[in-house]
């Protein structure tokens, strides 16, 4: 279905700037979520959404699209929830993006959409976030036959392979599928849906949409093989070689988890927040002993950094039932680049912010964590990334008294796929180096996302994983390719 | 679903299981590793390959039963089948240009040995085996190792029910001391490693471990396989598992391996009130 635009003449009225404030979304009260998986947010109801949506200008020139990094009909999604229509709506959304329900929770729209929405600079923007989610939760609510599921393209005779099951490589798969080509994505994992998996927690992405989601793309057909690590049981050479792909993005994400090389970071109950992540969400060890892997639940928990993936760590440490969770950050608040919702949601469950605190030393005894020492800082001047350097106020130092020490300052670039392909340049960092469409400097061999970039985004891993699926379908008939159109 | 296609008991707690696993099979080299889950909802293990067959598509690993995963493991049989294994993780073993080389596998480390010990005399090393258990009962893989072309097999028990009665070291220093060896290879308990690692240094005989510490991806994404070398922490999945042994914090290393030994034990305690093999 193309997108829907409106007739020219057609256009409704220009719309009265709304003085109706935003519509908030329930969430599950602090005190009582603090202790359980289960989701924060709670979804706008259907008088919400209308009400949310009426609040919209419907601008000629709609800035919010642009402000979208996949550009989605945001104009005319909202339009549809205004009028009822809300099955043209989840169409207009799926247009440009397979997981709606996904990104309409974990997307920074605050710095995105809803940034360039007009009503921002009076006041408050559209909620289009909400918006995108409830139209989602809409479609996954339905049974499968009468879920919207956007049409593959008539077989090209072509096939293509995915690496990583994450944001990327999904985006990439949906959009590969339309324009005909046989998709199979391979995830190291035994579970499909990366980051969204491993990484998000529960109570801000139940699993169950990921599921669905994941499930509808293999209802458009795309295959999916777990337990397949490119680069250990196929070499990306085998893929384009005996396996018979004609074309192979990678989307394998960001990598080995970041510590700080100071003492004590080997001490049991030091974890780096990708394994403790990945022990509660992908294994379930909230659920112990009823899931089999276990997770050390420390009364208290320090987690040191500032971003999404901190705060998602220091929130699932209190669900475990730690008494203490202190965030230790070497600048402040307002510094930090987690969203501010995740802050204000971490702050309202109890997480203690200790800012300008820098770690110099986990300390133990009997080879477990005791405390965490940690040195008071001060911002200087801006540094290169823009953000005040901190610096360290000698004779500062302290302890924080902590079980269990969690590291979320980062990851690096896996290096599995450099090393046993041939022909495959990379960064001086280690990740992939691709051009804009992101082809590698390997014939027929696309990259995107955090392999590419660094740690980004859900959102921004999507649109590199689209614009890949359109580089590598002009890739598929070229002359470079020189193979007919079947 | 990862089809077992054979099923065997070695000895009162180690079993050897093979499945079929075309993809992997064609990949392995010795020293390498697998990670498993029994079924939906289990854990994710490391397990280094013990055999594989390229041209049949099978794998085999072998294990102790030591806690609730591998004893699940332990009760199935040809037939049944595993929900994951993937792999082969981790660096092969380096055997090549590897001259006069002795080779010690402890305990159920002798299925890594085996492996390890074929790929060397393939590379045309000069072998010795010596292989420790506590007593004769325990011993594995004796024939296998016997059918290779090995320069020497000494066995070592506790209660010396079989081959010499005392410790693995005790051959290793002679070699050391004897020149008979050119560098060695360790693969067992932690401890054993670390006075493998500490006999061979007093000689200046290189010695490289195989490390086996906790693991939950297998792929690098997780840092749960931490392990210090020479003061640098790397990781035993991507870096490893194979390590100068000389430059292994054993201590620090043995402790993690200790994380979880009271929840496992819970866990294996809960599983085996149901089970009807009472082990």
């Amino acid at each position: 279905m193309p997108p829907v635009s409106e007739p020219e003449g057609l256009a409704p009225e220009r719309r009265r700037p709304s003085r109706a404030p935003r519509t908030p979304m329930p969430e599950r009260d602090a005190a009582e979520r603090a202790r359980v998986f289960a989701e924060v947010g709670l979804g706008y109801t259907e008088e919400m959404a209308r009400a949310e949506a009426e609040r919209c200008l419907q601008c000629r020139v709609p800035t919010c699209i642009e402000g979208c990094p996949v550009n989605i009909d945001i104009k005319s999604f909202i339009s549809r929830i205004i009028e009822g229509d809300y099955r043209a709506g989840v169409e207009i959304l799926k247009e440009r993006n397979a997981l709606p329900a996904v990104c309409g929770r974990v997307c920074p729209q605050e710095e995105q959409c809803e940034a360039s929405c007009v009503l921002t600079k009076k006041g408050e923007s559209v909620a289009i976030g909400r918006l995108e989610r409830w139209l989602g939760d809409l479609d996954l609510a339905c049974e499968l036959e009468h879920r919207c599921v956007p049409q593959a393209g008539p077989d090209s005779g072509r096939r293509v392979a995915i690496v990583g099951s994450g944001p990327a490589g999904l985006a990439c798969a949906g959009e590969l599928r339309r324009f005909g080509h046989a998709v199979t994505v391979f995830e190291s994992l035994h579970a499909t849906g990366g980051v969204l998996t491993y990484g998000i927690p529960e109570f801000r992405l139940p699993k169950s949409i990921v599921a669905s989601e994941v499930g509808l793309l293999e209802e458009m057909g795309v295959e999916f093989e777990t337990d397949v690590v490119i680069g250990a049981t196929y070499t990306l050479d085998d893929l384009l070689g005996e396996e018979g792909y004609d074309a192979v993005f990678i989307g394998s994400g960001a990598g080995l988890p970041v510590f700080m090389r100071i003492p004590g970071e080997n001490l049991n109950g030091v974890y780096s927040a990708n394994e403790f992540l990945t022990r509660v969400n992908l294994m379930r060890a909230y659920d112990f002993p009823k899931a089999d892997t276990p997770v050390w639940r420390g009364r208290k928990v320090a987690v040191v950094g500032g971003g999404n993936v901190a705060m998602d760590s220091a929130r699932t440490a209190l669900r475990l039932g730690a008494e203490d969770v202190f965030l230790v950050y070497r600048r402040t608040e307002d510094e930090m680049p987690a969203r501010r919702e995740e802050v204000h949601h971490a702050r309202e469950e109890g997480v203690q912010f200790e800012m300008l605190c820098s770690p110099a030393e986990i300390i133990g005894h009997d080879g477990w964590v005791t405390g965490l020492s940690v040195s008071r800082m001060e911002l200087g001047e801006p540094d290169a990334t823009g953000r005040r350097a901190p610096m360290c106020v000698l004779g500062s130092e302290f302890v924080i008294d902590c079980d269990t020490v969690i590291m979320a300052i980062g990851t690096r670039a896996n290096p599995l796929l450099g090393q046993t392909t041939p022909g495959l340049e990379l960064t001086k960092r280690g990740y992939i180096a691709t051009d804009e469409t992101g082809a590698t400097s390997k014939p027929g061999v696309f990259a995107g996302g955090d392999i590419v970039t660094g740690s980004a985004t859900v959102i921004l891993a999507m649109g590199a994983g689209k614009r890949a699926a359109r580089a590598i379908d002009e890739w598929l008939f070229s002359d470079a390719k020189k193979l007919p159109r079947r | 679903m990862f089809p077992i296609v054979h099923a065997r008991q070695l000895s009162d707690a180690v079993f050897e299981v093979g499945v079929q696993a075309p993809a992997i099979a064609r990949k392995v080299h010795a020293g390498q590793f697998l990670i498993l889950r029994v079924a939906e909802g289990g854990e994710r293990i490391p397990l280094t390959f013990s055999d594989w067959s390229a041209e049949q598509g099978w794998i085999r690993f072998i294990f102790m039963r030591v806690g609730k995963t591998t004893h699940q493991l332990s009760h199935l049989g040809v037939g049944d089948s595993l929900a994951d294994v993937v792999g082969p993780l981790g660096v092969p073993t380096h055997t090549q240009g590897a001259g006069r080389v002795a080779v010690v596998g402890g305990g159920v480390g002798a299925a890594v040995a085996y492996p390890v010990a074929r790929a060397l005399c393939d590379a045309g090393a000069e072998v010795t085996v010596i292989l420790g258990a506590r007593n004769a009962e325990l011993l594995i893989l004796e024939d296998a190792f016997r059918a290779l072309p090995l320069k020497g097999l000494v066995i070592c028990t506790d209660d010396g029910s079989a081959g010499e009665k005392g410790l693995v070291t005790a051959p290793l220093r002679r070699m050391c001391e004897a020149r008979e060896i050119d560098r060695s290879m360790a693969i067992g308990p932690a401890i054993m490693m670390k006075f493998c690692a500490a006999t061979t240094r007093e000689s200046g005989v290189p010695c490289t471990v195989s490390l086996n510490p906790i693991m939950v991806d297998g792929t690098g994404m997780c840092g749960a396989c931490r392990v210090s070398i020479g003061g640098e922490t790397k990781f035993g999945c991507v870096d490893g598992p194979d390590f100068d042994g000389h430059l292994v914090d054993f201590e620090e290393l043995m402790s993690r391996q200790r994380v979880y030994s009271d929840l496992e034990r819970e866990a294996d305690a809960d599983f085996s009130r149901g089970c009807v093999c009472h082990p």
